[in-house]
């Protein structure tokens, strides 16, 4: 076994080490900018990068599918060859503009390569490229991105997990847990003990169940960021529209269990001096406001604290290229033991950010339903 | 005067606004900095008053601390922002 992990570490350590001794050789012709790959890797994508930069890169292709003025289209992602191709008209935005969007272009059933088709019209500037671009398209894009499918999978590690959970706690009533019901329990427990009860009181077993789905569906898509390779890695908690839509249910949920007591808090707040109120409404409006930057605080701390672990991992790794370039290729093999050193230290380091986000948006969705529904003392 | 047409121009050329980009990184690490530093200095003393609630104190301090951390990335995407696009 111990063998078998040493070659196994081996041939990894040879393939990345001759990986990385490509990419530093290019980057002597080509200087290579960290921005942009920082960027790619952080955002959305219609195809799920694996290796390799530019025209030779490897990607799983994922489904395109667009509704074109109301007719479906679809097809796979790798028809764009990485943005060099339109594929019947379509094409990855190749302006500043739709750059990482679909686009229409002109000559509706056109296959092959943008280059080519700019040559045969004789374009060389920009303005010209937009030219290409049918502007009246109207394209509802629906389709599956890397986070949507990254989202798929966790839903399938959800199901699978809590569905054998469930089994397992009905076949063995009253016994010890076993196997994965001793991951699950501990953790619905300290969301029961430590989240539910002390903030919602009573009333709790009403949310509970949204609660802990909110819980783990943030944790195991934070911790599949976390893996660098094909089933991880994209970044679906640090995707704003995501965080953006958890938040707008918590302030659904804070507004419709609200009661008489939030609302006169909100509009004539008690112990305040009536000078902050009567002539300039100024606690009603402060009041009115907060209800709003609450729920958008919860979309930016996640969003932010996850894409910037995101960076922060890519950015290191962009170091040995960065040094590789700068003073060659021996530099950048010495820099990557720091590199990986401080890679690790990130990681561990990003698995307790995982879970201390996934607790603490749990945490305030039910302080903020909870203040929401107290009674007046 | 000239200083200030000067200012204007480098601020057309957006490079100003990368330089603003960073002492506004550089001001979001000194702030959370001093808040979590702030929360450490409370945690370590009321454990070391009261021993037997470490427990509570540390977890309290973790959520603290992440809340802290929260504001500061909220400044940092904000430069990111500033930087990249």
């Amino acid at each position: 076994m111990k063998k078998f992990l040493l070659a196994l570490s081996t041939v990894i350590f040879l393939f990345f080490s001759t990986t990385s001794l490509f990419a530093t050789e290019n980057s002597e012709s080509e200087k290579f900018n960290p921005g942009p790959f920082i960027v790619g890797h952080v955002i959305d994508d219609y195809g799920w990068h694996i290796t390799g930069e530019g025209a030779q890169s490897v990607s799983i292709p994922l489904p395109v599918i667009l509704f074109d003025g109301g007719k479906p289209v679809v097809f796979m992602s790798n028809k764009f060859h990485h943005g060099h191709c339109a594929y019947k008209g379509y094409a990855l935005g190749f302006t500043p503009e739709t750059k990482r969007t679909i686009v229409k272009l002109n000559d509706s059933e056109f296959t092959g390569e943008i280059a080519e088709l700019a040559q045969k019209n004789n374009i060389t500037d920009d303005e010209g490229m937009a030219s290409l671009i049918d502007a009246d398209a109207s394209l509802i894009d629906i389709s599956i991105t890397k986070n949507v499918c990254s989202l798929l999978i966790s839903i399938i590690i959800l199901l699978w997990l809590f569905l054998k959970v469930a089994k397992q706690y009905k076949q063995r009533e009253n016994q010890a847990p076993h196997g994965a019901q001793g991951l699950v329990e501990p953790l619905i427990l300290f969301i029961r003990d430590e989240v539910a009860i002390p903030s919602l009181g009573n009333k709790y077993e009403k949310y509970f169940p949204y609660l802990l789905t909110l819980f783990f569906f943030i944790l195991v898509n934070n911790l599949m960021g976390l893996i660098p390779i094909f089933p991880g890695g994209a970044n679906v908690t640090g995707n704003i529209a995501i965080t953006g839509i958890l938040a707008v249910i918590t302030f659904l949920m804070t507004t419709f269990s609200s009661n008489k007591n939030y609302w006169k808090h909100i509009v004539n707040t008690p112990g305040v001096p009536w000078f902050l109120k009567f002539p300039i409404p100024l606690m009603p409006v402060v009041e009115f406001i907060g209800i709003f930057t609450k729920p958008f605080v919860l979309m930016v701390r996640l969003f932010a604290n996850i894409t910037a672990g995101h960076i922060i991992a890519l950015g290191v790794i962009s170091l040995i290229f960065i040094f590789g370039g700068l003073y060659g290729p021996a530099l950048g093999y010495g820099v990557s033991i720091v590199s990986l050193v401080f890679y690790v230290f990130m990681g561990l380091l990003e698995c307790i950010v995982a879970f201390i986000q996934a607790f603490v948006f749990t945490l305030l969705t039910a302080l903020f339903t909870g203040m929401a529904m107290e009674e007046e003392h | 005067m000239s200083s200030l047409s000067l200012l204007l121009q480098a601020a057309a050329d957006g490079s100003i606004g990368k330089m603003g980009a960073g002492i506004g990184a550089g001001l979001a690490a000194i702030g959370a900095g001093i808040g979590i530093g702030r929360i450490g200095q409370g945690a370590l003393e009321s454990i070391a008053r009261q021993p037997e609630v470490a427990g509570d104190v540390r977890t309290n301090m973790i959520l603290t601390a992440a809340f802290v951390e929260g504001v500061a990335l909220f400044a940092i995407v904000v430069c990111l922002l500033i930087a990249v696009a």
